[in-house]
């Protein structure tokens, strides 16, 4: 068990070291640092005294252990384009990232189940005929696309909802939230279904296979045999044994919910994680770029180091396997 | 077979020989059969080849060439689809900001999107596969690497890696260099996101027949390591790699789109699907759906049935579910 803690671990630590490398030689390769912070009147001495001043003439390797080390303290250095410091601008903007992929989360939860449960009861029905046609859509509708159809429908031909921004929040002091107020729910209600669909209809069809395979084992045979009532079998025993792997994987979706929220923020103008990277990406505003980089990197390695260590605890075919294989 | 002559029997057959027996056995056998028997996949064929044949024929077939600056006249910008009020029959589907028929734009744009997503699916393939069957077949410390990388890379979703790549590498290039490359940069940045499903797969199968007689056998009569991968052992393990190149053209061209529509794809001056619905989107405020909806509705077109193709085809090669 220890053993493959450590073993992992390392592996994580390894993952996020090579990341840091991939993010610090991105300010080693594009263009010179000192250009980027000064005005062109700057002479050439105050140049170098500012490169000496900065520790740009030391060695490589001990600018990139002093890289690692601000890093790891939240010191990220200045955005060439905005000139804040990469720490302050993205703090500013995590809490709408994140408020938009947990009802994302939610909303793909809540609405998927069910219709998962019901494709996997009622195959027949027409009901699930149109639920099965929809998620086909779903997954071949690219996200960007279903944000512009629910601005055209909702935002321009019906004028329902607001298209862009977050509108009125709420600041309770760190966090600006707009769960607070009603015109904040209106503008998170498009883009967060936006960003649901595809998770949605994955959480569908998973629920929905699930509950076809279970429906076949023995203990539902027996649960009916026993002449429990539709209800019990279908929800307290069916169901309940689906759940595992739908929890799994959506841990593991939260991942890509933050990657496609990229693409959502972009769509809804969500002041966001994402619509800085994109910014940053066209400005080629490297402080920004490199930390991103290394946030995501510690976000999926986290959730995946997690995923890992709960399989096994949970599995104990998977510590025979690792014992096997060891011998 | 039975109809050649008995002093050719053993004989290796003539090319043409071969093509026509291989069509023959193809047009008897169970996939074609599975695909006739299935009307969602024939319909998926046809409008994958009609979309194919748009693209390609674009040129040709196109009603106005969109790259023809020359040709444009701002007198015919913004008119909307032919049958709407104030449509000119001239531009079927209407015209753009700049004046350009949506419909041209649609066919010339459908050849960029093709264009990456096929070259970079190929790369994808060549790299994953070649990949695969080394760490298959050696295993050892390069299976360990190679699967590592490829568990890492896993956990990212594809559109992320390609996104990450691709704003990287671009900011290294020079304005120029990148308006002359950046293409590439993006087939690249999509390839490198979908190499580990083909390795991933190669390796398993290549794992499964290494342990068969007939590479035994190869082994013992002495043949080259690399001679037996590529001749014996890879012939035998693209059956799945041809589905997964399907699905992977799905995702290659939904990914070139999202990037082009993010702003960080293809060039603007040669403008693929996910282009032209950016460009459109800042009209949808005004009213003008049209430059937005019909390449989106291209686009799904395009996707849906080469998912449907590669879900067909999946089912089909998989002996099991015969």
């Amino acid at each position: 068990m220890l053993a493959f803690v450590v073993q992992r671990l390392l592996q994580a630590i390894l993952v996020m070291l090579v990341v840091a490398l991939i993010s610090f030689s991105l300010f080693q390769f594009v263009g010179d640092p000192i250009n980027n912070m000064v005005g062109q009147e700057t002479t050439t001495a105050q140049r170098e005294a500012l490169r000496e001043r900065l520790g740009l003439n030391d060695p490589i390797p001990v600018q990139f252990v002093k890289w690692v080390a601000n890093a790891a303290q939240g010191e990220f250095g200045l955005s060439y384009r905005m000139g804040k410091p990469v720490a302050a601008l993205i703090a500013e903007r995590l809490p709408a990232t994140i408020e938009l992929v947990l009802l994302s989360a939610l909303l793909a939860l809540l609405i998927g189940v069910p219709m998962g449960v019901h494709t996997g009861l009622r195959r027949d029905s027409w009901l699930s005929r149109v639920f099965l046609t929809v998620s086909l859509i779903g997954i071949s509708l690219p996200t960007f696309l279903i944000g512009i159809l629910l601005i055209l429908i909702f935002g321009v031909w019906l004028g329902w909802l607001p298209t862009f921004g977050r509108g009125g929040t709420v600041d309770l002091g760190v966090w600006e939230t707009s769960f607070l107020t009603l015109q904040g729910w209106s503008h998170l209600i498009m883009p967060a279904f936006t960003l649901a669909l595809f998770q949605l209809t994955l959480i569908m069809r998973l629920v929905r296979a699930e509950m076809l395979e279970v429906l076949r084992t023995d203990y539902i045979k027996f649960a009916r045999a026993r002449g429990l009532r539709e209800r019990t079998i279908n929800f307290g025993h069916a169901l309940k044994n689906t759940l595992v792997p739908v929890i799994t994987i959506m841990g593991l979706q939260i991942g890509a919910l933050l990657a496609f929220s990229i693409i959502t923020e972009t769509v809804f103008q969500w002041p966001g994680m994402g619509l800085l990277i994109i910014q940053a990406i066209q400005f080629v505003d490297i402080p920004i770029m490199s930390t991103y980089l290394v946030l995501v990197a510690l976000f999926f390695v986290l959730i995946n180091l997690a995923v890992d260590l709960l399989y096994y605890a949970v599995d104990p075919r998977l510590r025979v396997e690792r014992a096997v294989a060891a011998i | 077979m039975a109809t050649r002559p008995a002093e050719l029997e053993g004989l290796p057959l003539g090319f043409g020989a071969r093509l026509f027996d291989g069509l023959r056995r193809f047009f008897d056998g169970d996939v074609f059969y599975s695909f006739r028997r299935s009307p969602v996949t024939v319909v998926s064929f046809a409008v994958t080849m009609l979309l194919l044949l748009a693209a390609l024929l674009a040129p040709w077939l196109a009603p106005h060439n969109t790259y023809d600056v020359a040709s444009l006249d701002l007198m015919n910008a913004f008119r909307p689809p032919a049958w709407a009020a104030g449509g000119d029959p001239h531009f079927v589907l209407g015209t753009d900001d700049q004046g350009r028929d949506v419909l041209s734009s649609i066919m010339f744009g459908l050849r960029i999107s093709l264009l990456v997503g096929f070259v970079s699916v190929i790369l994808a393939a060549l790299v994953g596969t070649l990949l695969g069957l080394l760490s298959g077949y050696v295993g050892g410390v390069l299976d360990s690497v190679i699967m590592r990388i490829a568990d890492v890379q896993l956990t990212f979703p594809a559109i992320l890696i390609a996104l990450l790549i691709d704003g990287i590498v671009g900011s290294l290039l020079s304005p120029a260099a990148r308006r002359d490359f950046k293409i590439y940069v993006l087939v690249a940045a999509i390839a490198a996101s979908l190499w580990v499903n083909f390795a991933r797969t190669v390796r398993g199968s290549t794992m499964v027949e290494k342990n068969k007689e007939y590479v035994q056998a190869a082994k013992v009569i002495g043949v080259h390591p690399g001679l037996i991968m590529l001749r014996h052992v890879l012939p035998n393990v693209l059956g799945p790699v041809l589905v997964i190149a399907t699905l992977s053209l799905a995702i290659a061209i939904l990914t070139e789109a999202t990037l082009s529509f993010l702003g960080v794809g293809v060039p603007v001056t040669r403008p693929s699907l996910g282009t032209l619905i950016r460009i459109g989107n800042d009209f949808l405020f005004s009213g003008e759906w049209w430059m937005t909806i019909f390449p989106g509705v291209a686009l799904v077109l395009l996707v849906l049935a080469v998912n449907l193709l590669g879900d067909w085809l999946r089912d089909a090669l998989n002996p099991k579910l015969r």
